[in-house]
């Protein structure tokens, strides 16, 4: 596999930034934190029961998807909500524009959605010279930067509050200020108007559940509360992996989700909405739809060794305990969704050879299948994407395994070989080699030797003592 | 007295690279009153290639251990990413051979098989140092192993065991990925120096040499005098 | 159409056929606590306040009268049309429908009652009805519900096991744990966001 396809240059950057790398590994470290004081055997005895139960609930879901999907649907509907399917972006966009059309809603808000970002909906919209504004504060910041999320969880954890006091004074016309609590509460004022002004608020979904007919949403803020609640219009949009079968099923998912991303027991607000307002009911929307998006999702549910992929809560958890998502960073990996998740299921939207590198960023530590809540084994489907990556493509280093298997099957070769090898070796400083000789300046060797000194052949090697023994 | 008799397989980088782990690992079980037999036919796992994508060349070895090891009644494996390989990854290659399930039970990662098997926490070792626990990877969250290493640590005397902030985090080895990514695999190991460094022990102990190899390399590159040392090490230390 | 072509992809790529059974899912799964009355108080209030919210303990419908009004005391407060909060007496206007919207953007504080209170983590569980409404505890900076102690129930899973199907009776229901908080600024904690920055929970007797 040729390591011309590995993003090499940008990789050092990000690690050379020691802002950056201070600013990722103490906000993950965090995050690691609070995760770990909640889900504790103290804490939460039944965790490890809980991640089991989501897991089952999730599998049953996805090998019954359209079975939950037309049961959604019917109970959306007996709600005063309609369904609308979308196979891709493009026709999301057709839909929200042709009904901003329709209603005359130039402004429209929107709450935190990375399936939103996966299919760049305000770019479509705004192409089209409707306002849509960005209301989660992170995503704010974002949105004013022209910048995508760094993480899922923590979208802006790579910005200052220097860099937000410039932001705001440059873009929203403010003093330069940089005590945190007044940029938010700037924010919130901005925010507020637009709240109150938008003809459509749209919004994402954590979970889609069957038998109600329910979008169920997640927040810290309130804004996305602001956004299901004061414009006329609310639109869901979620993939259709999002779906759980039963309400009562959120007693297990919604006591991982919150854990899992941020440590807490639940989030803020949790919001389960089914349907515009009903009569007698003072607030709330007129209109409301669930977009269901495929845009590539039935085809990972076609791979049964891979479908667990779909089950993702989008958590987060697995990108903060990354060791090298802790290293190179959100921006690195290409695709809307970053760290190991993102690993998994970008190579399975693209194909493995749109980045054929991706599968192999990761040292398989399994840190990220030690605590993702819904059980997805990542280092396993990270294994499978490799062989297809090497299926796919021949090069040295399949020669180079094929030789290498071929000695190892010849023990007496082997011996000889590796003998061989040791008595040539260079002899190095106390058996480490600072820098290479000239007959053996391979590239793999070079790339150690970049980082630290390389162990030289033994003198005698173990099996050779173990002959001189007897 | 004998215990019966143990087959270790010392694994490739040992072998070659680190053969005083597998004389260290030997001392320790003849002193317990094992009989140790090496099989010489024994090589690699065919861990490398399963990592990097070459299920059929990982099979082939994968046959040929299985081959090798045949009768032996315990395998023992001076590191947790090659046992995790034979019991948690053989069965992946070869799903249908019965063969595999059963070479798994026989298959020990060395602490492993003093805790659990011979049934010591004591081995009679003395080492005068500061020592901090490294946790690999595959021994920590395939084999489950992270108390047993630190009760045989606790019980050899003269050693000071300080535990470091991060020593469940990845050293940045991950086989080819060392080679792959070099400068991620380099900065995730001076992660774990700083830590080593704030502990401030003079000895880290693992159960996988490859860790080792990794922490030990990059410790030298930045001027680092801590040394390193594979557990069976340790406990064959007087 | 395009609701046949999507629904056909995912039978494609599951093997199942249109109005194909699906097998029974997982049994579903709820973890169960029982305390006492007593109990349940101390952790709610424990719970909120942690995340800094406040509790107050009345005896008597007076009492939470009276302390609700002097929290309010010449202050702009709107009250939701729960008919608990009509019966304390409680010294805030209950807004028009006409006017609901600018009442509610313009107060400062929201009053309501709540159907339920979790203990475990001090939540408050708002259903949408004729009584109660979504942003009269969400536009004003400050919220404080009341409520009886028989509404004080454990946990989520009790509440799921209460309330199967929320969706049967309204079209919101949310659950508030806590004031609006944000941490997106160097993971600085801010609260108040866009959600109240003050949550006050009166707990009552009877």
């Amino acid at each position: 596999m040729s390591g011309a396809f590995i993003p090499v240059d940008r990789l050092r950057g990000t690690i050379a930034d020691s802002r950056l790398q201070s600013a990722i590994y103490t906000a993950t470290g965090r995050l690691i934190e609070k995760r770990a004081s909640v889900v504790s055997p103290e804490a939460l005895p039944d965790y490890q029961d809980l991640r089991e139960q989501a897991h089952r609930v999730k599998r049953h879901t996805l090998e019954n998807l359209d079975h939950y999907l037309e049961q959604l649907e019917a109970n959306v509907a007996a709600h005063g909500g309609r369904i609308v399917w979308c196979d891709n972006g493009k026709e999301v966009a057709d839909f929200v524009l042709g009904l901003a059309r329709q209603r005359g809603a130039n402004l429209i808000v929107k709450s935190k959605s990375m399936t939103t970002e996966e299919i760049d909906l305000n770019e479509r919209l705004e192409h089209h010279h409707l306002e849509a504004v960005e209301t989660d504060l992170g995503e704010y910041i974002l949105q004013l930067a022209h910048e995508h999320p760094y993480h899922i969880v923590a979208p802006a954890l790579h910005k200052t509050r220097h860099e937000v006091a410039e932001l705001f004074s440059d873009r929203l016309g403010v003093q330069h200020d940089v005590v945190i609590e007044n940029q938010t509460l700037t924010a919130r004022r901005v925010l507020r108007e637009k709240f109150l002004a938008a003809g459509i608020g749209i919004t994402g979904a954590n979970f889609l559940v069957a038998d109600s007919g329910a979008v169920v949403i997640v927040e810290n803020e309130g804004n996305a509360r602001l956004t299901s609640s004061a414009p006329p219009i609310h639109i869901a949009i979620a993939g259709i992996e999002k779906l759980i079968p039963r309400a009562q099923d959120l007693a297990v998912f919604l006591k991982l989700l919150g854990r899992s991303a941020t440590g807490q027991p639940l989030t803020v607000y949790t919001s389960f909405l089914s349907g515009p307002r009903r009569p007698g009911e003072l607030d709330g929307p007129d209109e409301f739809y669930v977009v269901l998006l495929d845009n590539g999702r039935s085809k990972l549910l076609a791979d049964a060794a891979k479908r667990e992929s779909l089950s993702c809560i989008r958590c987060g958890a697995c990108l903060n305990h990354c060791p090298v998502y802790r290293k190179i960073g959100g921006h690195n990996y290409p695709g809307t969704y970053s760290g190991p998740i993102g690993a998994i299921i970008t190579p399975q939207y693209r194909g493995v050879m749109a980045h054929p590198w991706l599968p192999f960023a990761s040292s398989l530590c399994g840190a990220c299948a030690e605590v993702c809540p819904v059980k997805i084994d990542i280092p396993r489907l990270l294994l499978d994407l490799r062989s297809e990556v090497v299926r796919e493509r021949s090069g040295i280093e399949r020669v180079a395994f094929r030789a290498f298997a071929w000695l190892a099957a010849h023990p007496r070769v082997y011996s000889f070989v590796t003998a061989m090898a040791a008595r040539f070796a260079p002899r190095g400083e106390n058996g480490w080699l600072r820098r290479l000789p000239f007959f053996a300046r391979f590239a793999a060797l070079e790339k150690w030797l970049s980082q630290r000194e390389l162990p030289v052949p033994a003198r005698q090697s173990f099996r050779q003592y173990w002959r001189s023994r007897s | 007295m004998t215990r019966g008799q143990v087959a270790v397989f010392v694994t490739c980088v040992v072998d070659q690279l680190f053969p005083r782990v597998g004389i260290a690992m030997i001392e320790v079980l003849e002193r317990l009153g094992y009989s140790v037999d090496f099989r010489e036919r024994q090589t690699c796992c065919g861990q490398p290639a399963f990592n990097s994508g070459y299920r059929d060349e990982a099979r082939r070895l994968a046959r040929h251990f299985i081959d090798v090891f045949r009768d032996a009644e315990y395998i023992v494996i001076p590191s947790g990413s090659c046992t995790s390989m034979v019991t948690h990854h053989f069965a992946e290659l070869l799903p249908d051979e019965p063969a595999v399930r059963e070479l798994a039970s026989r298959t020990w990662e060395f602490s492993r098989f003093l805790l659990e098997v011979t049934r010591v926490e004591d081995v009679g070792a003395r080492y005068e140092g500061a020592v901090t626990y490294h946790d690999s990877c595959h021994a920590l969250r395939e084999l489950k192993i992270h108390d047993g290493p630190r009760r045989l640590l606790a019980n050899v005397r003269g050693l000071e065991l300080r535990e470091m902030d991060a020593a469940a985090e990845c050293c940045g080895f991950g086989g080819t990925f060392s080679v792959k990514f070099p400068d991620v695999s380099g900065a995730m190991a001076r992660t774990k120096i700083d830590s080593i460094l704030r502990t401030k022990a003079d000895t880290v102990v693992s159960a996988d040499c490859s860790c080792l190899m990794q922490l030990q390399g990059a410790m030298r590159r930045v001027g680092v005098g801590v040394r390193t040392m594979h557990l069976a090490e340790v406990l064959a230390s007087r | 159409m395009n609701r046949e072509v999507m629904l056909q992809k995912v039978r494609t790529a599951l093997g199942r056929k249109p109005g194909e059974a699906p097998g029974s899912p997982p049994p579903v799964y709820f973890s169960r606590t029982d305390r006492t009355v007593e109990q349940r108080i101390v952790a709610f209030t424990g719970a909120l306040e942690a995340l800094s919210g406040h509790v107050v303990r009345c005896y008597s419908r007076e009492a939470a009268r009276d302390t609700v009004n002097a929290m309010i005391a010449g202050k702009h407060a709107i009250a939701s049309r729960s008919s608990f909060l009509h019966e304390l007496q409680i010294a805030a206007e209950v807004p028009e429908a006409a006017s609901y919207r600018e009442a509610c953007a313009s107060a400062e504080f929201g009053i309501t009652s709540a159907d339920y209170a979790l203990a475990d983590t001090g939540t408050l569980v708002v259903l949408c009805g004729a009584e109660e409404s979504r942003l009269v505890s969400l536009l004003p900076p400050k919220h404080i519900a009341v409520l009886t102690l028989s509404r004080l129930i454990d946990s989520l899973d009790d509440l799921l096991a209460r309330v199967p199907r929320a969706a049967d009776i309204t079209s919101s229901m949310v659950l508030i744990t806590g004031p609006s908080r944000t941490a997106d600024i160097e993971q600085i904690l801010v609260r108040g966001v866009h959600g109240p920055g003050e949550i006050t929970v009166v707990l009552v007797d009877a």
